[in-house]
């Protein structure tokens, strides 16, 4: 099968270095993947084209670019279905430099995930064999720790794109694989040290549950489903005093009790009633609001079916409270 | 100047344990890899770890007699009962560490059966083991504070009277050649995979640290033991694992016959590795499979069984062959996936060369013997790489560093470097030569050999091998220059082929691995003994080494 691949290059070595498109046509197997035709343009066109890959079968995680301008892994994708208008679209992955072509600079990605201390953190004492651990507890946690840090998610993330401190949904999600294990932390496997570095700024309320991450990754982490319950396990060890936590709280006390969002309060609620500096910030917002007649109403009223509303409440917490 | 008591090479499961065992001993440390450690190939291990726990019934010694079984009886026993008995407080420590091992119904750690053992005692993450060891072992190297030079390449070891001052490392991002000098190195390199076509292996399986030790003198062993896995994928060969077959999966020829009746009646499609490849390929020869392939079916074991513990290679299907072993079987074939040789060492991955270590898959020391056993791989590498580490931080406690001329040494190697990039660019691309080179190997010394086919291949790597002298090397940069590094790479793998077709041809018997057609038996008498091949003043030179005979005797080998 022949394969017409448009890549984005980027010689750094050049005078006044520009990135610029390249179109290949390659033949590959009927069941080839983009990898393979990537490799294939580096062997037989150009050697100079350079790409990280190695295993073939989506455990190394170096191949990840962005394909028809989402992130995921080259060797994962088939490429008869890559073609769009007869042709495949590869350029580096996002949120990070290009070094040269699709090889982009993972610093600012490993540095985050030290950020996390990522090794486990018992309190407790060693037991001399294995810590006894349910299956249902291991496996769990084996879908997180089944991520192999190829960046995708990275790469996708719609809050790094404009807040380059954000930890990131890779760091959280590999941050959430301690929390939620039950040999770190303390003898209950709370691993409140953690939890209450997390819930800081940058951490995890900052994520806008976009939800490319999850889209994103080759390996179903699910990276945001990763971050929401890194918010549960922090509001449940006392960590409510953030605009994240109160938010959260303020929203959900808002619908549970009228039925729907009382928006006016919803922003002192979160921010806190006394954060005056933070509240003037939101003051050209508000007067946008008004002017464009998109004011929410002062008094804000019950719906009339608001106990219904309570009911689905009180049907969601039940299995929460198990929890 | 950078310079360590300890320099490990390689960053696999072997390299960073070495690494941190000897950070913990004491040594300055610090490890170098051509990937990050997280791309390694330890990764692609699927189906798990051995360990015999005595706390539920398991005894060591049963865990060594199924590996010196399996190895055909060449495995040195010495070093297999050090291998076994360390087993289970390895297990235990990479728990401890974090691993998610999939547990019992008590919570305990849970096993699964693999091949060729009596009893199940490999311990498992889903099918992605490996990559959940190696992630974890990262985890305690960012801890351990060892130096890590990530996405730097070896190009040479620096030796000086038989005694090693340290390598030449080239910094992939920057182009930059530097000298490192060290006490003592570490090889873990990984295994030569890429040496055959197609491989399980993942590209960067080049065999560096087989042929950097083998060009500066040290003892290379059993390189004629190449494991052909029989459960690898059709078309592009990556790897199927043993796991199937260990959770109850079926090899079925082309009329759906479970065809591993006639070779192995008890153990069926869990006899050892070498024994299913050669029952597969009889098969296959005999016109019973399908293009070249025979099926793995594991429809019985039922769809939440295969997502719970074989969801990955379930992908690997869907991705790569579009077939879904949920519904339907998959083809597959016997395919090159391990080398059970490599640098010879001591239990303590001491080489013959001062200050020079080996361990993983680039070692042998030997504990695979003949063939190894799945899932003692993995136990392999912490074992030993432990070891390694512990001793080399100890030796390098009471030495010093080995003077050397650095720039001299600087020089030398930038003008070899050159010399690639300022090759015409009128040679054979590197890719072909490869090609020429993995394809004439799978040909004449895969799962049934010859003399015929391997003095053929003798004889076309030698062509091939003056075809490398003109590749060029398109990328004339310096940064991120992969181009450079394939060409490099391939000269490595060059170095390992010749020594590996040498090995084979002079072994004139079956054991193991080997499967000779024109010496089908095992011949006890004669070749009860390691092979041993050494670079001499000019070329390779054989000779023999005793195998270790502790408590079990050799004996046919029946599963």
């Amino acid at each position: 099968m022949d394969v017409t691949i448009r890549v984005k290059r980027f010689d750094p070595e050049v005078a006044d270095p520009q990135s610029y498109w390249q179109e290949f046509t390659v033949s590959i197997e009927d069941n080839g993947t983009v990898l393979d035709a990537l490799i294939k343009i580096r062997e037989d066109n150009d050697g100079a084209f350079s790409l990280r890959c190695s295993c073939r079968s989506s455990i190394c995680g170096s191949c990840a670019v962005r394909i028809n301008g989402h992130a995921g892994l080259a060797c994962k994708t088939q490429a008869a279905t890559a073609i769009k208008d007869g042709v495949i679209t590869v350029e580096p992955m996002g949120n990070m430099p290009v070094i040269k072509d699709l090889v982009v600079n993972f610093d600012s990605f490993w540095d985050k995930i030290m950020e996390v201390e990522p090794y486990l953190k018992p309190e407790g004492p060693e037991p001399e064999a294995e810590y006894i651990a349910s299956n249902e507890s291991m496996l769990h946690l084996s879908d997180v720790t089944s991520c192999i840090m190829c960046g995708s998610c990275v790469s996708d993330c719609t809050v790094l794109e404009v807040d380059p401190s954000f930890l990131g949904p890779a760091a959280l999600a590999k941050a959430y694989r301690f929390t939620a294990d039950p040999r770190d932390g303390n003898e209950k496997g709370v691993s409140k040290d953690r939890l209450e570095e997390l819930t800081k700024p940058s951490g995890m309320w900052d994520c806008t549950r976009c939800m490319e991450c999850v889209q994103a990754c080759p390996k179903g982490v699910a990276p945001m489903d990763r971050i929401m319950a890194l918010r549960d396990q922090a509001m449940e060890a006392g960590f409510t005093n953030t605009n994240g936590a109160r938010h959260t709280e303020a929203f959900s006390d808002s619908v549970g009790h009228s039925g729907w969002l009382d928006e006016l309060r919803l922003v002192p609620k979160s921010v806190g009633m006394t954060n005056v500096t933070a509240l003037l910030g939101y003051a050209p917002i508000a007067i946008q609001a008004l002017t464009h007649g998109k004011m929410p109403p002062i008094i804000h009223k019950k719906l009339p079916d608001a106990k219904n509303v309570k009911k689905i409440f009180d049907k969601v917490e039940k299995p929460m409270e198990r929890d | 100047m950078l310079e360590h008591d300890v320099l490990v090479i390689g960053a696999g499961l072997a390299g960073m344990r070495a690494a941190i065992a000897a950070r913990a001993s004491g040594a300055t440390t610090a490890i170098i890899s051509k990937v990050h450690p997280v791309r390694s190939h330890s990764n692609a291990a699927q189906g798990g770890i051995n360990a015999a726990l005595t706390d539920r019934g398991d005894e060591w010694e049963d865990h060594a007699y199924d590996t010196v079984k399996g190895s055909d009886f060449l495995g040195d026993q010495d070093a297999i009962e050090v291998m076994c008995k360390a087993a289970g407080q390895a297990l235990i420590d990479m728990e401890h560490f974090g691993v998610t091992f999939n547990r019992d119904d008590e919570g305990r750690l849970g096993t699964r059966a693999f091949g060729g053992q009596r009893r199940a005692r490999t311990f498992f993450v889903g099918d992605f083991t490996g990559q959940a060891l190696l992630h974890v072992m990262f985890e305690q190297l960012i801890k351990s504070g060892v130096r890590r030079y990530e996405e730097w390449f070896v190009s040479s070891l620096i030796i000086e009277e038989g005694k090693v001052c340290g390598v030449m490392a080239l910094e992939i991002r920057t182009g930059q050649l530097y000298a490192i000098r060290a006490k003592t190195v570490i090889f873990c390199t990984g295994g030569f995979g890429r040496v055959f076509e197609p491989s399980t292996n993942a590209l960067i399986c080049t065999g560096d640290g087989t042929a950097l030790a083998y060009n500066a003198g040290a003892e290379l062993m059993d390189m004629e033991m190449v494991q052909y896995h029989p459960t690898t994928l059709a078309g592009s060969g990556v790897l199927i694992s043993e796991a199937a077959r260990g959770e109850g999966a079926y090899l079925l020829d082309k009329d759906g016959n479970r065809f591993m009746e006639k070779y192995a009646p008890n153990m069926m499609e869990l006899a050892s590795r070498d024994v299913v490849s050669r029952a597969e390929q009889t098969e296959i020869n005999a016109g019973n499979g399908v293009d070249g392939c025979v099926f793995l079916d594991c429809r019985h074991l039922g769809e939440a069984l295969i997502m719970e513990k074989l969801s990955q290679i379930r992908e690997i299907g869907i991705d790569l062959v579009g077939h879904d072993m949920i519904k339907e079987p998959i083809p597959i074939r016997p395919g090159m996936h391990y080398a059970m040789g490599g640098i010879r060492t001591n239990i303590d991955g001491q080489t013959n060369l001062e200050g020079v270590y080996a361990a993983g898959e680039c070692a042998c020391v030997s504990v695979h013997g003949g063939n190894r056993l799945g899932a003692n791989s993995l136990l392999d590498t912490i074992v030993f790489g432990e070891r390694s580490g512990k001793h080399a931080a100890e030796a390098s406690r009471d030495s010093e560093y080995v003077e050397f001329n650095v720039d001299e040494a600087v020089r030398k190697e930038e003008k070899r470097i050159q010399g690639f990039l300022d090759r015409p660019q009128n040679g054979d691309r590197i890719a072909s030569v490869r090609l020429a080179m993995g394809e004439s190997m799978n040909r004449n010394l895969a799962v049934y050999r010859n003399e015929e086919g391997m003095k053929a291949s003798l004889s076309e790597l030698k062509d091939i091998e003056k075809r490398y002298e003109t590749v060029p090397v398109d990328n004339k940069g310096k940064l991120f220059n992969t181009d450079l590094i394939f060409a490099l790479e391939l000269g490595f793998m060059l170095d390992c082929a010749t020594p590996i077709v040498m090995s084979a041809l002079d072994r004139q018997d079956s054991r193991g691995a080997q499967a000779r057609t024109d010496y089908p038996d095992r011949d006890d008498e004669n070749w009860m003994k390691h092979l041993v091949i050494k670079r001499g003043a000019s070329g390779p030179e054989l000779s023999y080494a005793p195998v270790s005979i502790t408590q079990w005797t050799p004996e046919e080998r029946k599963y």
